[in-house]
């Protein structure tokens, strides 16, 4: 089953889901689908139930801090409008369907923006799998997941306030002794010369 | 106050052996050297394979892995020391009873290794507590293990016990515990202890090659 294919089954299933088909350009060719939000919740359970994809297989995240270049990696089919400016935060899903043999089918989902309208549902409900794959996003990306049971990090401590994954994190400036450094670490390490006598 | 040699060789060779009480002591302590049982990452395998068969820790006294710091002599560091499990690692350091050892097993517990530019990785165990033997390597091999070892058991057996350069264990004054770093909000508090971590300080022309 084609992402075409998937996709005219879900517009008539859910007309109102807004899902809409991105386009790979590169030879994997390898489509996903830009499902709203709002409606990811209806659009997975009708993955799963109908369409009999029953294994969420990889959640993962992207930063977008320039919305123009999501658009650019995954080009909309014609007549799709594009993403509005300014970054956001994006969640990718793999299903695959055990039964039929058949995946990845590659599910996108956007939120607002990068700071305050950070959510996205979670699908734990329906896929269990997710729980912990979205404890990470939330973590590493800042990715709120509303109606995750345990939303907690997962890797870094809980006093942790950044999220490492995103483009525009700055690592702690701690300077280590280089014997020998070269390149982007001499450039570091003259920061941290000290004062000639 | 040392004996001769060549007096001992002779009396040795009567079937009367002469030693003082810090050579007996520091031959006991060096001789059954009971290591912490944990590991970290992958140089945690190497560690297993060296008390195995082929390589047998044993032989040197320290097959005895023990899973409560109370009980342990010697620390292996073996493996990443990420920033999440460095001050647990320090905390269990502060547990284990005098007197006790350190081995940094592999590249990453010296420096961070290839992780040491990522975010969540400490750069080097010896930033919080006092390391006794290196071992380089990535990870180190078993014999590598075993020479970190014999290394420590030398270091051992020339320890002093009483007078100014005695070792830290058998100085009244000496830290038998070194303070847990915190979980911070963008690091940890503090980075490094200062006390016991001095990196050198190396002066380059600010605007010259290195």
């Amino acid at each position: 089953m084609s992402a075409e294919t998937v996709i005219e089954r879900l517009r008539e299933a859910l007309p109102d889901a807004g899902v809409s088909l991105r386009k790979n350009p590169g030879p994997s060719c390898q489509h996903s689908l830009l499902v709203n939000a709002a409606s990811l919740l209806d659009v997975c359970n009708v993955l799963r139930d109908t369409l009999a994809f029953d294994l969420l297989s990889n959640v993962t995240g992207v930063d977008w801090p320039d919305a123009a270049k999501a658009d650019a990696v995954a080009l909309p089919a014609e007549g799709e409008g594009t993403s509005s400016a300014g970054g956001f935060l994006e969640v990718l899903y793999h299903l695959y369907s055990t039964s039929r043999r058949e995946g990845p089918l590659v599910l996108r989902a956007r939120t607002v923006d990068r700071e305050k309208q950070n959510q996205i549902p979670s699908v734990v409900a329906v896929y269990r799998s997710a729980e912990f794959q979205e404890r990470e996003i939330f973590d590493l990306y800042g990715v709120e997941f509303t109606g995750h049971p345990d939303l907690r990090r997962i890797l870094m401590w809980d006093e942790f306030e950044d999220h490492p994954m995103r483009k525009d994190y700055v690592a702690p400036d701690d300077y280590d002794y280089e014997p020998t450094p070269h390149d982007a670490v001499l450039e570091k390490a003259r920061a941290h010369y000290p004062a000639a006598p | 106050m040392a004996i001769d040699p060549k007096l001992e060789a002779d009396l040795k060779s009567q079937g009367v052996h002469v030693t003082s009480f810090e050579q007996l002591i520091n031959w006991g302590r060096s001789s059954s050297l009971w290591p912490l049982q944990f590991g970290l990452a992958c140089c945690a395998i190497e560690m297993i394979a060296a008390t195995m068969a082929k390589y047998d820790m044993a032989r040197f006294g320290a097959e005895v892995f023990r899973p409560s710091p109370r009980q342990a002599d010697l620390m292996i560091v073996a493996g990443t020391v990420t920033k999440k499990m460095a001050p647990q690692v320090v905390r269990l350091y502060n547990q284990m009873a005098e007197p006790k050892y350190v081995i940094a097993m592999g590249a990453c517990a010296i420096s961070g290794g290839p992780f040491k530019d990522g975010y969540n990785v400490l750069k080097g165990i010896d930033r919080f507590i006092p390391v006794d033997v290196m071992i380089p390597g990535c990870p180190p091999r078993p014999a590598a293990l075993l020479e970190g070892l014999m290394t420590l058991r030398d270091k051992i057996a020339r320890e002093k016990l009483i007078g100014r350069h005695r070792a830290r264990h058998a100085d009244p004054e000496g830290a038998a515990e070194v303070p847990v770093p915190e979980f911070g909000a963008h690091d940890l508090e503090p980075t490094a202890n200062r006390e016991i971590w001095n990196p050198p300080v190396v002066v380059r022309e600010a605007g010259g090659e290195a």
